[in-house]
């Protein structure tokens, strides 16, 4: 992978922001658009702007082939069995709210468990508190080892007959923990429980292979894998998808509507309701194919060199601390020694970086790492050698500032 | 501007110094305002506690954790109104207010001290939320006790 002609297909990385050359380090948060992505959406709404599945003119055919050719592209990405297992959503978060509203409340009761890590994002720690809330099931936390990561003992001491949702973080947003989430589904199944990744730091950087990982539900969203925002994908296995009621009622869900009952349309549009997200979802479809052509395996080995060369580098800094485990995703998550994250980021975006600082949406892990917050660097398939060697004189430029200013 | 004056605009000695050695952090003993705040997007949160005597505020001490910005502005709030009426109070919190946007204030007597060193993050509209935190609790804890 040639990463400069990478670069050169990414219209906005060619800016100046404050005066210095962008440096772009907040994927994780959300990644930045190729040419082909943002052409593909002007081409759907300058041609063939139209209602999907009712229009019987030429451009509501053209509108449904776009939007149902993107389903089919999702389904080829992740290897899903058939497309009706890919429901297009606004993201992982709403992915996940409906796998805990319908799945859960159907099948949690008082007395079960549902196991998640201290790692999770938000996204994957409300629902299930809000769905233990409701039915009175106890939420479990896997524990964390020392350097982030999970076990498998721990998984299966924590993992029990009780428990009928396992739900984990495929890479972690702040640790770059890559989890076993392969080993963790069989752990779940041989309980009786169902498996739901949170897969929305892993479709954008590795090969996903649902099948493979024989994951029940695996969620994920498309702003951060070059798509527009908006756009989201549920995976679900068929049999549990077919056994799930609707969270939400009205427009492309709908079959009959009679006075007092109604029936839903089959899968996957059952969950569909409302005009779905039609230029996100071509857009998706656009980056989907743009992804394959640089190649996921690619993309993962570039993604790690340069965590592990910022590592190394970052390293020699005094007073850096790094958290997160020595086998990891493309994300560096740090402190440096007393100037707070936020004012590290703001001094960086001085110089043309952009870096993430906060709590990254992952409040206890943060209580668990001992913080109030951290900075994170965080790479994809457009990042270089040099994006890193700019981020990591910035850092060093940032520590000298404001250790002046303190002495 | 270049990266150095940047910093030089929104960093001020005197922020630092606030930052570095809080005027006013701890805890109030006996019947006090009490107020948390916390700003979800970034997590910086604070305590404020302050004794209302009188129509005045006859102490101010906060705690909390966030950036430089927040904890500095926390210390000049706490330093500034110790004294004033609460009327006069949430008066200067709306000049702090219009300060951050950047306006033209008439402080019409009141004695903003260290608080101006913080006019610079009117010119960084992301890191004003950070510089009103404080300002916010302290509005609420008013609020509140009237």
């Amino acid at each position: 992978m040639n990463v400069l002609d990478v670069r050169r297909q990414f219209p906005i990385l060619d800016q100046e922001v404050n005066g210095h050359r962008l440096v772009y380090l907040d994927s994780a948060a959300t990644s930045q658009k190729p040419i082909q992505v943002i052409e593909a959406v002007e081409d759907y709404y300058k041609r063939y702007n139209s209602n999907v599945h009712r229009g019987v003119h030429t451009l509501g055919s053209m509108a449904t082939d776009g939007y149902e050719g993107a389903r089919d592209k999702v389904k080829a990405f992740i290897n899903a069995n058939s497309t009706k297992e890919v429901v297009f959503l606004r993201g992982t978060t709403t992915a996940i709210n409906l796998i805990a509203s319908s799945y859960g409340r159907a099948n949690v009761q008082e007395g079960d468990e549902i196991v998640i890590t201290p790692m999770e994002h938000h996204s994957n720690i409300i629902p299930w508190q809000q769905l233990a809330k409701a039915t009175g099931a106890t939420l479990k936390y896997i524990p964390l080892q020392p350097d982030g990561t999970i076990t498998l003992e721990d998984a299966r001491e924590t993992i029990t007959e009780k428990t009928k949702i396992v739900s984990v973080m495929h890479v972690s947003n702040v640790l770059g923990t890559i989890n076993p989430v392969k080993e963790l589904a069989q752990i779940a199944h041989q309980h009786g429980a169902v498996m739901v990744v949170d897969g929305a730091q892993s479709v954008p950087h590795m090969n996903v292979d649902v099948q493979d990982l024989d994951a029940d539900f695996y969620a994920f969203s498309g702003h951060k894998m070059c798509a527009p925002t908006g756009i989201g994908v549920l995976y679900g296995k068929q049999q549990l998808l077919e056994r799930m009621e609707p969270v939400e009622f009205g427009g492309e869900m709908i079959d009959f509507v009679g006075l007092q009952d109604s029936t839903w349309k089959e899968l996957p549009w059952k969950f569909e309701g409302g005009t779905p997200i039609i230029a996100g979802a071509i857009g998706l479809g656009a980056a989907i194919d743009f992804l394959k052509d640089v190649g996921l395996d690619n993309i993962k080995a570039h993604e790690q060199k340069l965590a592990a060369y910022a590592i190394e580098q970052m390293r020699q800094i005094d007073g850096v601390d790094i958290y997160g485990p020595e086998k990891r995703a493309g994300v560096v998550t740090f402190n440096c020694d007393d100037v707070h994250p936020h004012d590290l980021a703001t001094s960086l975006d001085f110089e043309g970086i952009a870096v993430r600082a906060g709590h990254h949406c992952a409040q206890p892990l943060m209580k668990w790492l001992d913080v109030t917050a951290t900075a994170r660097a965080s790479f994809y398939l457009y990042n270089t050698e040099e994006d890193v060697d700019v981020f990591v004189k910035g850092l060093k430029k940032t520590k000298e500032y404001f250790g002046d200013v303190f002495s | 501007m270049s990266s150095a004056n940047q910093l030089d605009t929104l960093y001020r000695q005197v922020i630092m110094d606030h930052y570095k050695n809080p005027r006013n952090r701890g805890e109030l003993e006996g019947d006090t305002l009490t107020v948390d705040m916390n700003n979800p997007t970034c997590g910086d949160r604070i305590q404020l506690q302050m004794r209302v005597e009188d129509g005045k505020i006859a102490e101010a001490k906060f705690n909390g954790e966030g950036c430089s910005i927040s904890m500095s502005s926390a210390s000049m709030m706490t330093q500034a109104v110790k004294g004033l009426s609460t009327d006069d109070a949430l008066r200067m919190s709306s000049l702090f207010s219009d300060m951050m946007l950047g306006k033209e204030i008439d402080t019409d007597g009141l004695d903003l001290g260290d608080i101006e060193a913080l006019s610079g993050v009117a010119k960084f509209p992301a890191r004003i939320k950070c510089a009103t935190l404080a300002w916010k609790a302290m509005e609420q804890g008013i609020d509140e006790k009237q």
